[in-house]
């Protein structure tokens, strides 16, 4: 229990840092920042199935994507959503990617493994191919540019606003998942991913629970496409790429899967390296390269994994010097 | 010690004597920062290639030096993505303070980065990305955008006058399935169907479809010709396929169905294809010989017209900085001046119109085997058969009643001699 209030100190003193430090850097690096932080809420929701569930979703962009596409359209096409109505948004979004989980975990949960990777990468695409084709919605692969930030009181067209903005966003999000994922039904998640069947024997709906879990997720990925839209300031079928769900994805499996905060260390690697590092050198992508492969072959339980490495190597280490120490005695 | 000391007033000092020793051209050494946005990996990375040394070879004809100015062009890979797109040009913007932002591949990037430069008043330029409603329908919304190569539509208008001049009556288009396919193809049926032509089936196969087997098929056989506008691979397989079936139509297309880009790598098979772009290599003036013959021997390929307009657009800025004597003369002052300009370019003469989109010329152009400036082997090139000369965006058309129709899109002219 110790070990678990250090970690929560950790984290707590983690996100002070950034919201003092972040502001006072250049604008650009608060723009970087900003985007990890919206993407981090999306990745937050891949690791909920990932790592708790056992769901590697491969069609998460589609959630964001909805929320994105919704906030562009209001924004756009009515005005909506521009003034103290951006959180009528907020929940819009929030609302349209459960709605879309629900219809897709109809479909997506039945399957465990592979081939739920394979549905759920399918029914990403078929929101690819809409947002792709459906030109009169959503303007095909030129993208919808959104032209201004909200304003209510606070004008979030100032970077150091809107990036606080998004840091409360995301705050609550972990606070939310964080509780979920230590409430009786994310340690029936947890129990699922580890041994379904024996979940299923005891009397769990293990299906209901999953569907949850997958509409819980759902919803985390349109509030963070609603964010999304506003930070980036243009919504394309590029948003909805399977490209797009990979990076989720491998950013939850870098950090460390079925951590949460892992994942947003992931997307802050991630996009550190591909944003900033690639200002810098021409190289950086063979360091990504490099920061994935390394990470699979030696870190399998991801960067978040590493502590716990140390101590079972320590203990190891340490037994072995037990047994030599006894093996002289032996004989 | 007293050197030490002397050390924080030593630029003052030696400003102080530059300043009284040269006094002609004052701020002689302003720095010009261009940031420049194209792909540099994924793949588009060898179109952006193209683009990069388009501009760097004109950069190293003058040195670096623009009247005076020293030019410090920092390139930021966009991957063909909108998203990265904006994410450069705000590093661009907010991180190097660049003077200009120039670059921008697809259309999707092109309409990424206008909406940038109106929020963070910085000067954009666009020498690629074609989209059409970036210099019409939406003008309005980018007051500091200027188009120094072409919009989608443009060599479609006087394109679609030479294939009623050849006599043909009705045409099948088949192009990539795309908002640049739509614009290039409603163009073209457009002025086609203006002066008496039927466009009578359109086809749509997805953006980077490699296997046309589905579509040649279908192509109807009443058609006197066949209209493709294809891009990147599309542009190798569709005629490779297309002769495979035993075509005997003639075939003609938009400009990047048979841009130099592609038609090195392209076979016999499209000897004799027709297409329409502002830019030939094959354009027989001493310009364009000297530009060929130098960018070959520099990146050992033929120039593409992404080299060639972003070569042309280096020399457009050069021109307004030069006329202020190496100083940047400030946002609006600068566009104003950008949009004013005139050159006498590789491509032939270029101005902006007063929708700042550029008034060139349109070369008609036929693929040909043979040998060009010299070089002794047998290559195919677009040799020019007809000049449109200073076509502006809308043609042959009245700009007013041109704007109030749609922007081309897959509905956008309406298929009337379909079915």
């Amino acid at each position: 229990m110790r070990n678990q209030q250090v970690k929560i100190l950790l984290v707590v003193a983690a996100l002070a840092a950034l919201a003092i430090i972040v502001p006072n850097t250049n604008s650009f690096l608060i723009l970087l920042a900003t985007r990890v932080l919206a993407f981090a809420i999306l990745v937050m929701s891949v690791d909920l199935l990932l790592g708790y569930t056992g769901l590697p979703s491969l069609g998460q962009a589609a959630y964001l994507a909805v929320g994105a596409y919704l906030t562009a359209i209001l924004a756009t096409k009515y005005q909506f959503g521009l003034g103290y109505d951006f959180w009528l948004v907020v929940v819009g979004g929030i609302l349209l990617g459960a709605a879309l989980a629900a219809v897709f975990g109809l479909l997506a949960i039945r399957a465990t493994g592979v081939y739920f990777l394979m549905i759920t990468l399918a029914l990403g695409q078929c929101v690819w191919g809409l947002a792709y084709r459906w030109n009169s919605l959503t303007n095909g692969d030129n993208g919808i540019n959104l032209r201004q930030r909200p304003q209510f009181g606070i004008d979030l067209a100032n970077e150091v606003t809107f990036f606080y903005l998004v840091l409360g966003f995301f705050v609550v999000s972990l606070l939310l998942l964080y509780t979920l994922v230590r409430s009786p039904f994310g340690l029936s998640l947890a129990g699922i991913r580890e041994r379904e069947l024996r979940m299923r024997i005891l009397g769990y709906n293990t299906w209901l629970h999953k569907y949850i879990a997958f509409i819980i997720a759902g919803a985390f990925g349109g509030l963070s496409g609603v964010l999304w839209a506003h930070t980036a300031g243009i919504v394309s079928p590029v948003n909805v790429e399977l490209a797009f769900s990979v990076d989720a994805l491998l950013m939850a499996v870098l950090g460390g899967s079925g951590t949460l905060v892992g994942g947003v260390i992931g997307a802050f690697i991630v996009f550190g390296l591909r944003e900033y590092l690639s200002t810098l050198v021409p190289w950086w992508q063979y360091v990504l390269g490099g920061v994935y492969v390394l990470t699979i072959l030696y870190l399998p339980t991801g960067l978040m994994g590493i502590p716990e490495r140390i101590r079972q190597r320590r203990a190891r280490t340490g037994n072995r010097e037990e047994e030599k120490e006894i093996a002289p005695v032996t004989p | 010690m007293a050197i030490t000391l002397l050390r924080p007033f030593g630029p003052l000092l030696l400003g102080g004597v530059v300043g009284f020793g040269l006094t002609a051209p004052s701020n002689a050494a302003e720095e010009l920062r261009i940031g420049y946005v194209a792909p540099t990996t994924g793949i588009f990375a060898q179109v952006g290639k193209d683009m990069v040394d388009g501009f760097q070879m004109y950069l190293d004809d003058v040195k670096g030096d623009f009247g005076g100015a020293k030019v410090k062009f920092i390139v930021e890979d966009e991957q063909a993505k909108p998203d990265t797109a904006v994410t450069r040009a705000k590093k661009l913007i907010l991180q190097d303070k660049v003077h200009m932002l120039v670059g921008g591949l697809l259309a999707s990037s092109g309409y990424a980065l206008a909406p940038v430069s109106t929020a963070d008043k910085t000067v954009y330029v666009v020498p690629v990305s074609a989209a059409d409603d970036l210099t019409q329908r939406d003008l309005s919304k980018f007051p500091y955008m200027v188009r120094t190569g072409w919009s989608s539509s443009q060599p479609s208008h006087p394109f679609g006058q030479w294939a009623c001049e050849q006599g043909y009556k009705k045409i099948v288009a088949i192009g990539a399935d795309y908002a640049f396919g739509y614009e290039v193809v409603g163009g073209f049926q457009r002025a086609f169907e203006a002066c008496g032509g039927q466009i009578i089936q359109k086809i749509w196969p997805p953006l980077g479809a490699k296997d046309f087997g589905p579509y040649i098929p279908t192509i109807k056989a009443e058609a006197d010709a066949i209209f493709s506008l294809m891009v990147g691979p599309m542009s190798l397989q569709f005629p490779k396929q297309l002769a495979a079936s035993g075509n005997k139509k003639p075939v003609i297309g938009g400009g990047t169905s048979y841009d130099e880009f592609v038609l090195p790598s392209m076979g016999d098979e499209v000897i004799g294809h027709v297409s329409a772009l502002q830019y030939s290599a094959a354009l027989e003036n001493p310009k364009n010989e000297a530009f060929v013959k130098k960018y070959r021997t520099k990146y050992g390929k033929v120039p593409s017209y992404y080299s060639e307009t972003n070569y042309t657009t280096a020399q457009m800025i050069h021109e307004v900085i030069k006329a202020n004597n190496g100083n940047f003369p400030g946002l609006e002052a600068f566009v104003k001046q950008l949009a004013a300009i005139k050159v006498d370019s590789i491509r032939g003469p270029v101005s902006i119109d007063e929708m700042r989109n550029p008034v060139q010329n349109i070369y008609i152009k036929k693929v040909e085997k043979k040998k060009m400036f010299g070089y002794d082997k047998d290559e195919l090139w677009n040799t020019v058969i007809k000049t449109y000369a200073n076509v502006n965006q809308f043609g042959q058309f009245n700009k007013d009643e041109f704007l109030k129709t749609p922007v081309y899109n897959r509905d956008y002219p309406p298929c009337k001699f379909c079915n």
